[in-house]
């Protein structure tokens, strides 16, 4: 697998799926009108500055809240390549491994990680290299069923090869 | 070996003898459904990924509640997908104006979620139905997508955290100030991917009205359920309503717990939790500087009927403050009925309040009641968030019907004692 490369975009910790894309825009359920507004609640210029490859790095619990796949949809359709946080709300983490957005979890890469930073991240072996201070990180593996899942493109692949061999 | 009643449906529901938190299990589900929100990507995706067949037309429901009746034209056209695929796939039940109500209300009232099931939800409050002693959990609308398909769904089993509170409830306290009060104490990530169990005789007291107020609030502490054991209430409420059958289970006293918390009950004061968060909680007596422009009455946290009788007692009698605008939104059209049959429209109606028809409306910012920027709101309902309810800059401070009621006829938060309700508390459901 080919790294990852972009710009780090810093967040805090409980960033809910309301700042990630506000229920005002619920009333719409594709890729391309909702990344207009990602993170809108947030920072509201964040939508116009992501470039495709960046990287979003939040503290604990990021996309508490609602279950609306709505908000890795916008994060993915923004550009972004994977979302690093010490922690993630399980709604998010599960919708996220099953529409298709790369999350991990690296609770020491958010503590040296700079808004603005490079990063490359290695998604296969959890390596987090920051190009602007030349630290490198470790993010937790991920356990074997979510590799899997990963492996073969997210869950309803997943679901139909297991029904095809069952 | 002992186990937790999430573990023990859990179990049943994989076919295995036994399970442990941590262990990944494929669960078959006795109830899937998704809202006007969760439903339409989920559809979108089951087509995508070319299923062509759902699992059990008895055991999916799509429900169009969020923005009903529909609020704009594109909301209109994610609940006509709804309605042709339910046609399109033959579903047993599909509920729309006029008799639909907002779900988490809805499905335990129709006797469609019951004891014992397993039950995936695309809505994060799905975790109300715990309160049935269900384990019942929201995720996405792909896992909807996959649950309508295989009729199956993968979680990890939770580690159990117990939440115990001994002794009797204060004057107007309730399941909200409960839940509310637990959510302060350990943060809104607290209890993140666990099963929260309520227990204690506080607890066993509880209408369940009451107490599914408290499972619709796990999810605000990260929980992946909350759950409470089935008892002579329960089951009163189940039989005669549930259209399968129930399978009552209770955790073994030598039950492993993760974390057990004990609170005495009477510790619990009525309680806000301030913007944006559900954690950042006080004491309402506390608060009576904030003034306020709306007071919302409903939601699938507090719009049964207990609530609408208790927010009736503080009203009766009393106007809603010249400068409040005070929304009430009974869940479902039998609790429309119910308050209607007993009087309570003329309460709210005498005390200039305006009663809406089921929606969950102004809880997430949709319609029915949303907020201009600099506006602030108390609601009964479940999230304080930034923008939930309108402009990103109006504020939502979250408590139980009664403070709301109060805060209605004060113009500012306030309970009741504050604006001088009776000193008896004569009337209140709380048995």
């Amino acid at each position: 697998m080919t790294a990852l490369r972009g710009r780090a975009w810093t967040f805090g910790r409980d960033i809910d799926t309301d700042l990630i894309i506000p229920a005002r825009y619920l009333n719409m359920a594709t890729a391309a009108e909702l990344a207009p507004h990602v993170m809108e609640d947030a920072d509201p210029s964040f939508a116009g500055k992501v470039q495709p490859g960046d990287i979003i790095v939040a503290r604990e619990n990021f996309g508490c809240g609602s279950s609306r796949e709505h908000a890795p949809i916008a994060i993915k359709a923004a550009g972004v390549s994977v979302v690093i946080a010490k922690s993630f709300a399980r709604i998010f983490y599960r919708n996220a491994f099953n529409m298709g957005l790369p999350i991990l979890v690296a609770p020491e890469a958010v503590d040296g990680i700079k808004e603005g930073d490079g990063l490359t991240v290695d998604l296969a072996s959890g390596e987090i290299a920051d190009l602007t201070t030349g630290v490198t990180y470790q993010a937790q593996p991920l356990p074997p069923f979510m590799q899997e899942l990963v492996a073969v493109g997210g869950l309803l692949p997943y679901l139909r090869q297991r029904a095809a061999t069952a | 070996m002992a186990m937790t009643m999430t573990e023990k449906i859990m179990a049943r529901a994989a076919g295995k003898e036994s399970v442990a938190p941590g262990d990944l299990i494929m669960a078959k589900l006795d109830f899937c459904f998704g809202n006007d929100v969760t439903a339409p990507v989920a559809i979108d995706e089951f087509e995508k990924a070319g299923f062509e067949h759902i699992f059990d037309p008895d055991r999916i429901v799509l429900i169009p509640d969020h923005w009903t009746p529909n609020k704009d034209i594109k909301s209109a056209g994610l609940v006509k997908q709804m309605r042709e695929f339910s046609k399109k796939h033959g579903l047993t039940h599909w509920y729309d104006v006029g008799r639909v109500g907002v779900e988490h209300a809805f499905f335990p009232e129709q006797g469609l979620v019951g004891p014992g099931d397993v039950i995936l939800g695309a809505d994060s409050h799905t975790c109300t139905y715990g309160a049935l002693g269900a384990f019942s959990t929201g995720a996405g609308s792909t896992d909807l997508a996959g649950a309508m398909a295989t009729g199956e769904a993968w979680f990890r089993v939770p580690e159990s955290h117990r939440f115990d509170f001994e002794g009797a409830l204060g004057r107007y306290v309730t399941g909200k100030d409960i839940i509310l009060f637990t959510i302060g104490q350990i943060g809104v990530d607290g209890a993140l991917y666990k099963a929260m169990e309520f227990t204690g005789s506080a607890i066993r007291n509880l209408s369940m009205d009451s107490r599914f107020t408290i499972c619709n609030m796990a999810i605000e502490a990260g929980g992946k359920s909350g759950i409470i054991a089935p008892d002579d209430t329960t089951k009163a409420y189940v039989e005669g309503r549930f259209l399968r059958t129930p399978r009552y289970y209770s955790s073994d006293p030598d039950a492993w717990y993760e974390r057990v918390y004990s609170w005495k009950a009477d510790e619990v004061p009525l309680m806000v939790a301030k913007p944006h968060l559900p954690s950042n909680t006080q004491p309402a007596d506390e608060l009576s500087s904030i003034k306020i422009d709306q007071v919302v009455i409903g939601s699938c946290t507090n719009g049964r009927i207990e609530d609408l009788r208790q927010a009736a007692e503080i009203l009766r009698g009393r106007k809603v403050h010249k400068d409040i605008r005070c929304i009430v939104i009974p869940a479902t059209q039998a609790i429309w009925r119910q308050a209607n049959d007993e009087g309570l429209f003329d309460v709210f109606l005498d005390a200039e309040a305006a009663v809406s028809a089921p929606t969950c409306g102004p809880c997430l910012g949709g319609h029915m009641g949303v907020l201009a920027k600099g506006e602030r709101a108390v609601s009964t309902t479940n999230r304080n968030f930034v923008g939930r309810m309108g402009h990103p800059e109006s504020e939502v401070y979250l408590a139980g019907p009664y403070v709301a009621a109060a805060s209605a006829v004060a113009g500012y938060i306030a309970t009741p004692d504050q604006i001088g309700a009776p000193a008896s508390g004569e009337g209140r459901s709380q048995s």
